[in-house]
């Protein structure tokens, strides 16, 4: 492989299909009425700043769950990832998710407990030190909103 | 032979010597992601100069004491060391007296020290102090919080979609209300050189003292303290191929003597008891403490350095450069160039298509490309253009025509990837 392609596979690690995919066309983007639990997430390294919302049940079952704001292609990615993988589920499942992706995402753990399906495509960030924290930004955001943080929350 | 062509043949001749300089920053030498490294970084910290790296080594391998302090040889080695870099630094900014020239830990405490030392005790409740929309944080913060602190107003002169100042309204403010004016000599976002000459003349005109943030021209440009008349200079080390954590501020003796210290500690008394202190003359009043002796003699280093290459030749290779790299953006459709003064520093802000920058720094950095992405410290001016940061080139006086073809190379591939 010539050091052309080398780059560009390198790369692709990053930014597979599915992550730019996502970045072009965002889902569940937008603001949520009636949204039960939201939070900020804001990088004050990047000025990446998200919003996330969400609407629980009695049951604390996320029943929808949306975002808006702006960022890079990793942080909007991961967001829109995030909104398609815990809407159904109970807030502790989310949760449970929150500390799955943080970890294997900033590397603390080789394999997560927990099967993370198509988010798997976000471990190219791995490799980025600095882009670390644009992935992890909205799953932040969103534990902030389980919790009723009144901060925002930033991946400092 | 023409006049034209004697132009050409003594700009190639300029090219060919500064090409030679590449080889004084031992760092640009390496490959980065497989790649020879194309430095375009500079505006947020130049690479640091050989003379500058052995100067320091030097220092700590033989001459390194406590200054102003001993008797023994080797206090008077770094004590001589430290006063000679401040000579250095008094004689490239043509400071009229050596105590007119502070060592700092760089800009942003410069500004700090004016505005805690020489501002806040002349500041009344309806006061103003001004700056303009394009300036770096550490230029809008410290005057933010002396004026929360005193009830002053702190007034922020308008830029237009080019980047450049409004000018007229500037000069409309400047009234015995206002205790300062504060400005950038270069914004490091946007690239616009201020006209600080005619401004500080229209200032002194309506009796307000300038304060100029030389952060970002002090490297690129011939800058004389005494001509521009400026109050206040600061500027940085490690923006002008010396070390972090060292700086300058440049005040007027007047207005220094008058001032309070801004920190108290060793070196800058005269007599200590629990009656009372008498301060220590000028400049060691503003220098508590053990310096940062080995950075203030980088910092010397450095601006020998660029005395002996010539700022004006600096600023004629930089100048050339930017009119190549605008005009290699500019030609692409798909590039929102940000900054489009008239008069400009070698800096570029850009947008590549709707690719956000930070995708955009993490493509070139693969490709061994180094620029900055992001806010730049100046988010007044992203707001203003209604985005949320930009990619920024910024060149130095190492950089040439082959760097900026890489960045041209760069770009192509991040648009292939993104924007299929």
């Amino acid at each position: 492989m010539n050091d052309d392609a080398q780059t560009h596979s390198d790369l692709r690690e990053l930014y597979r299909e599915l992550i730019l995919d996502h970045a072009r066309s965002p889902r569940h983007f937008g603001k949520l009425e009636g949204a039960t639990h939201s939070a900020d997430g804001i990088n004050p390294l990047c000025g990446d700043k998200l919003k996330l919302y969400f609407r629980l049940d009695d049951d604390m079952r996320i029943t929808d769950a949306c975002f808006e704001g702006s960022g890079c292609a990793i942080s909007v990615a991961s967001a829109s990832l995030l909104t398609d993988t815990v809407t159904g589920m109970t807030r502790a499942e989310a949760t449970d998710f929150f500390h799955a992706v943080t970890d294997s995402l900033s590397g603390r753990t080789e394999s997560a407990p927990i099967d993370l399906g198509k988010l798997r495509a976000l471990q190219g960030v791995r490799q980025y030190p600095s882009r670390v924290k644009c992935a992890t930004l909205s799953w932040h955001a969103m534990n902030a909103a389980l919790n009723q943080d009144k901060n925002p929350a930033t991946t400092e | 032979m023409s006049k034209a062509q004697l132009h050409t043949d003594d700009r190639e001749a300029a090219y060919a010597g500064m090409d030679s300089l590449r080889s004084d920053f031992p760092s640009l030498a390496q490959d980065i992601n497989g790649a020879p490294l194309v430095y375009l970084d500079s505006a947020a910290s130049s690479q640091p100069a050989t003379v500058v790296i052995e100067a320091i080594s030097e220092y700590q391998k033989h001459d390194h004491a406590n200054v102003h302090r001993g008797v023994h040889t080797l206090s008077h080695r770094a004590t001589d060391a430290y006063e000679g870099a401040r000579d250095a630094v008094v004689d490239f900014i043509n400071a009229n007296a050596r105590c007119e020239t502070l060592f700092t830990s760089g800009t942003t405490e410069s500004i700090n020290l004016v505005a805690q030392s020489f501002c806040k005790p002349r500041l009344k409740a309806g006061n103003k102090i001004v700056i303009t929309h394009l300036e770096h944080h550490s230029n809008i913060v410290p005057w933010q919080m002396i004026c929360e602190q005193t009830g002053a107003e702190l007034i922020v002169i308008d830029i237009d979609e080019q980047g450049e100042v409004n000018l007229q309204q500037l000069y409309e403010v400047l009234d015995d209300s206002v205790k300062l004016l504060a400005i950038a000599h270069v914004s490091n976002a946007l690239g616009t050189i201020l006209p600080v000459k005619q401004i500080v003349e229209k200032a002194h005109a309506a009796g307000v003292p300038v304060l100029v943030d030389g952060a970002q021209a002090i490297a690129h440009m011939a800058v004389d303290v005494q001509d521009l008349d400026c109050d206040f200079y600061a500027f940085s080390g490690h923006k002008m191929f010396g070390p972090t954590g060292i700086g300058i501020l440049y005040g007027k003796e007047s207005l220094l003597e008058a001032m309070p210290p801004y920190k108290g500690g060793g070196d800058m008394i005269l007599e200590v008891s629990f009656d009372g202190t008498t301060y220590n003359d000028l400049p060691y009043k503003f220098e508590a403490g053990t310096p940062n002796i080995s950075s203030a003699i980088g910092l010397g280093a450095a601006v020998r350095y660029l005395q002996a290459v010539g700022m004006q030749r600096i600023a004629s290779h930089e100048a050339e450069l930017l009119a190549y790299m605008t005009s290699a953006l500019g030609s692409m459709d798909d590039i929102r160039l940000i900054g489009t003064a008239t008069h400009k520093a070698g800096v570029q802000s850009f947008l590549l298509a709707d690719i956000h920058p930070h995708d955009l720094g993490t493509i070139l950095d693969h490709q061994g490309v180094a620029i900055r992405t992001g806010h730049h410290c100046a988010m007044p001016v992203m707001s203003f253009f209604g985005i949320s940061g930009t990619a920024r080139a910024s060149l130095a006086l190492y950089n040439n025509t082959d760097d900026i073809d890489r960045l041209v190379v760069a770009l192509d591939k991040a648009r292939e990837l993104f924007c299929k």
